[in-house]
């Protein structure tokens, strides 16, 4: 009986394992990395749903933060990333690893913190706000935290960028004290870390929106050019990793910048949340700093091999 | 802690209404799982024999490596895989990251150790007669070991049981390797996981009382036929 029971199992698992290869062998999967920002927003899945319809493809998103990704897309893992860190994604390119950058859609990161404010942070630059947060918790860590993703992320490298303005050495932030939490984790994870501490934390709009109704936290520094958030996508280049889906990304690009796309984008958010959380790059390119031939223009880098 | 009792009624309710992708993801755990068990035993089982019946040098530093190796941390088997099978790793060509059969591959290798140890502790406690007979009936090799190996049926089957336990419920390879894609490779310890950072705790309960309610059904069929 036992061995009638362990040939039928070992049976099946050939079979298990033969739909698995031939499902992978179909080849046409698109691998895009990109950031928990992102994805927590529930905005992919409604990309995925109307593209994999479109091309009859499927679109695997596969997400992590910003270094991951990026890392993901150095190593020529995935196809495609969509990632918001200007200063990484120009490296990126500059390597070799990325065939163009596309700015895609935008939003603000806000600056949250308790209702009673303890630190007085209410509508300051943000930068002044952080030193302020650090002064007074230093003195005070009991009352005064800010939660931090600690994670490399693209919202954690804005944090660090914010610090660099406000004359502060990394290094020296997130050893100062205990008032300063490093939570290594995705921005809902962390906001639901600071919700409990009810600390201080710098969050993209698009996931704050989505996690609104479990926090009590609330926004006290939004908008201006310190707190943009571009997100860009930027196809692996095929030259430098020769296994990537390099049509399909361009095509999944090009989806994004269409009419089409740019307009889910727009939408996204009334339904669920009573508003839109991301905004277009089409025809706000001056304003988030994307040059003309990037901003939400089809790609027109080839794939061809060299 | 009334998310506890709520995640049960929600794992009832899952179940009954067969919903779709609680359905899906519970059947990948299942293959991937129940595949990367079969895939270990194939090769661990025999390995296990021959290192048990073999004398060689260094045998018993060996067996403490395997033994040391049962608590291998998942995060870590997850890593290296990760980067044995990249694009830019060695095995980079075979396209196997982010898909099941890599999950397949990365889950054989972490419960390898356990298959292999287990076993050999399994035949090294059948009797030296039940060998010696075989042996002087005139049996190869290889017909002795498999001889011993069905006197030792039970505990070996325990092996196959503990490999599979831990295949089935651990997280950091299915992960790494599979990336938690919806529709893809998403299974029930990363579903859990994403859905605990999403701060969805029903859900996420839910879906392990669904796990552990799958562990014990295979126990209990796995037992069943363990019998003589």
């Amino acid at each position: 009986m036992a061995e009638k029971i362990l040939r039928t199992t070992l049976l099946f698992m050939a079979l298990a394992v033969l739909c698995y290869a031939a499902a992978a062998a179909e080849g046409d999967r698109l691998k895009l990395a990109t950031t928990t920002s992102l994805q927590d927003t529930g905005l992919l899945d409604v990309i995925k749903q109307k593209f994999d319809e479109k091309y009859n493809v499927s679109l695997d998103v596969i997400s992590g933060g910003t270094g991951i990704a990026i890392q993901y897309g150095e190593r020529g893992d995935v196809d495609v990333l969509m990632v918001h860190d200007k200063e990484r994604e120009l490296k990126f390119i500059k390597d070799g690893h990325g065939l163009e950058r596309r700015c895609i859609a935008y939003n603000y990161y806000t600056f949250l913190g308790p209702e009673d404010d303890p630190a007085g942070i209410s509508g300051m630059n943000a930068s002044a706000a952080l030193a302020t947060i650090m002064e007074k918790g230093n003195a005070d860590p009991g009352e005064i935290a800010f939660v931090s993703r600690g994670d490399n992320s693209g919202t954690h490298g804005r944090e660090k960028l914010l610090w660099k303005k406000a004359g502060y050495n990394y290094s020296q932030v997130n050893t100062s004290g205990p008032w300063y939490i490093e939570a290594g984790q995705g921005m809902g994870a962390t906001l639901n870390m600071a919700n409990e501490k009810q600390a201080y934390t710098l969050s993209d709009m698009s996931t704050f929106m989505a996690y609104q109704g479990n926090l009590t936290l609330v926004p006290l520094i939004e908008g201006g050019a310190d707190l943009l958030n571009v997100y860009v996508a930027m196809a692996v280049n095929p030259k430098k990793h020769p296994g990537v889906n390099c049509e399909l990304a361009n095509e999944f690009i090009n989806f994004l910048v269409s009419d089409e796309g740019q307009q889910l984008i727009a939408d996204y958010g009334l339904e669920k949340f009573g508003q839109p959380i991301f905004s277009p790059a089409k025809g706000n390119c001056a304003l988030i700093g994307c040059s003309d031939v990037e901003c939400a223009v089809p790609t027109s880098a080839s794939c061809a091999a060299a | 802690m009334e998310e506890i009792w709520n995640g049960f009624l929600r794992a009832l309710e899952l179940i009954v209404t067969l919903n779709p992708e609680v359905v899906e993801i519970t059947t990948r755990s299942l293959t991937i799982s129940l595949s990367s068990a079969f895939l270990a035993a194939l090769v661990c089982i025999p390995l296990g024999g021959l290192i048990e019946f073999r004398r060689f040098r260094g045998k018993r530093m060996l067996i403490n490596v395997v033994q040391t190796l049962y608590s291998l941390p998942t995060v870590t088997v997850g890593l290296l895989v990760f980067l044995l099978i990249s694009r830019s790793g060695p095995l980079g060509g075979f396209g196997l990251l982010f898909t099941p059969p890599g999950m397949i591959l990365g889950q054989a290798l972490l419960v390898s150790p356990i298959m292999i140890g287990l076993t050999i502790t399994a035949l090294a406690a059948v009797s030296p007669q039940i060998k010696d007979t075989a042996k002087s009936l005139g049996a190869t090799e290889l017909q002795i070991i498999i001889t011993v190996i069905k006197e030792a049926r039970q505990a070996v089957v325990a092996a196959l049981l503990l490999g599979f336990g831990r295949a089935l419920s651990e997280v950091g390879v299915a992960m790494m390797i599979g990336g938690n894609i919806r529709g893809y490779t998403r299974v029930l310890t990363t579903s859990i996981a994403l859905e605990t950072s999403m701060g969805n705790l029903e859900l996420s309960m839910a879906l392990g009382m669904i796990l552990i309610s799958i562990s014990l059904v295979i126990n209990l069929l796995l037992n069943r036929f363990q019998g003589r």
